[in-house]
């Protein structure tokens, strides 16, 4: 078990260090845009002197590296800095975000493990045949629908059309909880492609695992059909799963855009938009330390499930 | 009134959705007006299909483009629609614009300036904070200074420049005398401008419980997220008919529509026009147009060539197809323009012909100047409805004429900015805002937003002389050279002017129509019910 520590040991520490250069990148990345806080701020009444006034009192007339190196002091404090926009902490946006993306990406996850791995071992199962042909082709056609066309049709028929869930979460705030059935379509839209993605994944594995030399070796010992294909065809089926799921956990909690914008959910996605259009680079780069341990923390995790469930694929660091 | 926490915020949040003017304006786009009838309101106010007599009470919900977690309630910050609907409500100005964008009287009750101009003395009415306390000469004093603190970059300070502020003094708990720098005739503009709020003496903080005369209470304030407020009884103008209103923040448009139509609020700001257009015959809810709100241009640099020959701008007014521009660009939600700034509005030059698309004539000039086979930049960015689609359309048109135009896309979040100085030819756009506000920030030597760089001792002279005629007629009369200057070789070529379209509930009544953008009757609550 030491192996594995250390593993996990230096896995953390590369995580890190990629943590500490996405915040890197994506402060560089952020200076170079055309135009400053200060800029986005003025807006569309541009005076030169305003604008001056307005950069002395962010402190942005400082060279960048100092504006960089308080912020990682502030950082290793706990202290996430303060938005340039409003003076606000920014650990209080990423608080304040953060609520609706977990309970979406919670909510989203419980129901697409289940599905998703379902239609997969049914499709798996009926290879060739009409439940499989039905399944393939739905997924794949469902995969092709961008998330905002999916999005406003599930809005027109559900919402306006039969009036079953109400169309957005406009004046909910953060509470969607208490408000069940305007989370119903959100989810839905999330569902869809990563459904789909992991439903084919797990297909081709359970082909695969089915057609191994090893499950036939398990049935000429007499072992039940049901135990061959639940307790040594399926975890082999679900190694490769387990890191796309890792991937679609990642996407979920990093900012659903678009779902987030069509449904009026104010969760991270919304913070990082709102951030980039003002400019705002203390807000981006504390999400980008989120973002950057949330993905760290996940593809970890994947890896050591699918340590578990697949002794053989191995680790490397 | 002062939550410490609040002392720390120090800027507004603004995004690119939902920018009030849109180009050096201290004034709002957008225009709707709700309300019943204020009086003195010039806005023709529909009250609904059926009208009907107010009804009290109901939650009216409504629903705008935001600023995210960075909002704020300070109403000497606000740059967005949202923030300025809010301010409407908790707040007041001295006073604020009509239909035709002249000042009336609000927190003033009357204005009278010396022989001068220099000196105005305002006599405030009887109205009362949501404290209780009364809204006196002090508060006003405080709330301008405050603005006009050069250590902040409140938006408004522009436009409170020509007073002198250490001179000017109350002389009664409800009288105060003005001292300006210089002869101001329009000095009701002043106390009308955007941002321009009356807030208590001493106050700091709004986040957590502002408290303004305006004719709603604070309830609650979620940055991004929602507003809630509630009816002020005792409010001077009578008081509101709806028991509380909500500001809810949706912004992307297809959510303040589908939340209209699924019955989650009763009025949607900013609709796009082709929404407009889907849902006026469908009848499940009301489209509301507010015209002349949106000024749309194209502005040319008059300092720099090709455009410091006057011949090369006259024939860029003769290539403009203005229909095509306003049924391509604006989806045919709009009218076309005369190379003149506030059509409709107070002292609008409409004596002027109607300039039409004239090829020949713009080849004419073209070539009388030397500029044939002429090449030109145009800048433009996704940063307003209609920008891009502009550009490609006059593009088009200008090839017609012989000239070149490469359109060159910018970022959107700093655009205002770059298209200041930089470039020779851009997309503009402008909120409504008075005439005389209108030259005073871009068309002086010394303007702070001069876009099209038009620099010209004689045409200052005659905006000085204006500033100090106090009849009105003769003022008007040399408001008039200066737009004969303008629309014979200035520098804004207005092919347009745009609605602003809102939906609201069948429910909602007392919506004033005529009001275009940013005036009083614009997302004003207190004179609507729900029927």
């Amino acid at each position: 078990m030491s192996g594995l520590r250390s593993w996990i040991a230096r896995r953390l520490l590369l995580g890190v260090a990629q943590t500490v250069a996405v915040v890197l990148l994506v402060f560089v990345l952020t200076e170079a845009l055309p135009g400053d806080a200060a800029v986005a701020f003025a807006g569309d009444q541009p005076d030169p002197e305003r604008i001056a006034a307005v950069r002395e009192a962010m402190g942005l007339d400082r060279p960048a590296h100092i504006r960089l190196g308080e912020w990682v002091g502030g950082l290793l404090h706990g202290d996430f800095g303060t938005s340039l926009a409003s003076g606000r902490p920014v650990s209080g946006f990423l608080a304040d975000g953060f609520g609706p993306t977990v309970l979406l990406a919670t909510v989203t996850v419980l129901l697409l493990v289940p599905v998703g791995v379902g239609l997969g071992v049914l499709a798996a199962r009926r290879e060739g045949r009409f439940t499989d042909r039905l399944i393939s082709s739905a997924t794949l056609g469902v995969y092709a629908v961008p998330e905002f066309a999916l999005g406003v049709l599930l809005v027109t028929v559900f919402a306006l059309r039969l009036g079953w869930f109400p169309p957005t979460a406009v004046g909910y705030g953060t509470d969607l909880l208490a408000h069940p059935a305007a989370l119903v379509l959100p989810v839905l839209v999330l569902l869809a492609r990563p459904v789909c993605s992991l439903s084919r994944l797990v297909r081709a594995g359970m082909i695969d695992a089915l057609a191994a030399p090893y499950t036939a070796h398990a049935q000429r010992y007499g072992i039940p059909g049901f135990r061959v294909r639940y307790a040594h065809a399926l975890p082999n089926a679900l190694a490769p799963a387990t890191q796309q799921l890792a991937r679609t956990v990642d996407w979920l909690l990093c900012g659903v855009v678009v779902v987030e914008a069509l449904f009026v959910i104010p969760g991270l996605g919304t913070v990082l938009m709102n951030a980039v259009a003002d400019r705002d680079i203390p807000v981006v780069q504390g999400l980008a330390v989120v973002f950057g341990l949330a993905t760290v923390v996940l593809n970890l995790g994947a890896d050591l499930v699918t340590h578990r469930l697949a002794p053989r694929s191995g680790v490397a660091a | 009134m002062s939550d410490p926490t609040d002392s720390s915020t120090r800027f507004p949040a603004l995004r690119r959705r939902g920018f009030l003017a849109a180009a050096g304006g201290a004034a709002g786009l957008g225009a709707l007006a709700l309300a019943g009838c204020s009086g003195s309101g010039p806005a023709t106010r529909d009250a609904g299909k059926d009208g009907g007599v107010p009804k009290r009470g109901g939650r009216l919900r409504a629903a705008f483009a935001g600023g995210g977690a960075s909002e704020t309630l300070d109403p000497h910050l606000g740059n967005l629609f949202a923030d300025a609907a809010r301010s409407k409500a908790l707040f007041d100005k001295l006073a604020d614009y009509g239909a035709d964008l002249s000042a009336e009287p609000r927190l003033a009750e009357r204005w009278e300036p010396n022989a001068a101009l220099d000196r105005w003395t305002v006599t405030l009415r009887k109205a009362g904070f949501h404290d209780g306390k009364p809204v006196t000469a002090a508060d006003v004093l405080y709330s301008y200074r405050r603005i006009a603190d050069p250590a902040k970059a409140y938006r408004a300070r522009a436009s409170l420049e020509p007073i002198d502020l250490k001179a000017s003094r109350a002389t009664g708990a409800r009288s105060l005398e003005f001292v300006l720098k210089r002869p101001t005739a329009e000095f009701p503009n002043i106390m009308a401008a955007f941002g321009t709020y009356i807030v208590p003496e001493g106050a700091t903080g709004f986040d957590s419980g502002p408290v303004g005369s305006g004719p709603f209470r604070f309830v609650s304030f979620t940055p991004g997220r929602s507003t809630v407020l509630r009816r002020h009884e005792e409010y001077w103008d009578g008081a509101p008919h709806l028991d509380e209103l909500e500001f809810v923040i949706a912004n992307e448009e297809s959510a303040r529509i589908n939340a209209l139509l699924g019955g989650q609020v009763e009025y949607a700001h900013e609709l796009n026009p082709a929404t407009g257009r889907a849902h006026e015959k469908a009848g499940s809810i009301e489209i509301v147009r507010l015209p002349n709100s949106a000024m749309q241009a194209f502005a040319m640099k008059t300092d720099r060539p090709p455009f410091d020959d006057p011949r090369v701008r006259e024939a860029f007014f003769h290539i403009a197809g203005r229909e095509e521009l306003v049924d391509g660009a604006l989806s045919g939600a709009g009218e076309i323009g005369n190379d003149l700034f506030g059509k409709g509005y107070e002292y609008y030059a409409d004596e002027l012909p109607q300039r039409e698309q004239d090829i020949d004539r713009a080849r004419h000039l073209l070539k009388q100047a030397g500029a044939e086979g002429l090449k030109v930049t145009l800048d433009t960015s996704a940063v307003a409805a209609g920008f891009t689609e502009a550009a490609g359309i006059f593009r088009d048109q200008a090839a017609r004429a012989g000239v070149t135009v490469e359109v060159r896309m910018g970022s959107k979040d700093s655009y205002w900015k770059d298209i200041l100085d930089s470039g020779t030819l851009c997309c503009y756009r402008s909120g409504a805002m008075p005439i005389e506000s209108h030259i005073s920030q871009r068309l002086l030597t010394d303007s702070t937003t001069n876009a099209t760089k038009w620099q010209d001792k004689g045409f200052d002279t005659l905006y000085q002389q204006a500033q100090s005629t106090k009849d009105k007629a003769e003022r008007g009369a040399l408001y008039g050279r200066m737009q004969r200057r303008l629309h014979a070789e200035g520098g804004f070529l207005v092919w347009g002017f745009g609605d602003w379209i809102l939906g609201v509930a069948p429910s909602v009544r007392g919506v004033a129509r005529e009001a275009p953008a940013n005036t009083l009757d614009w997302a004003r609550f207190d004179k609507v019910w729900l029927a």
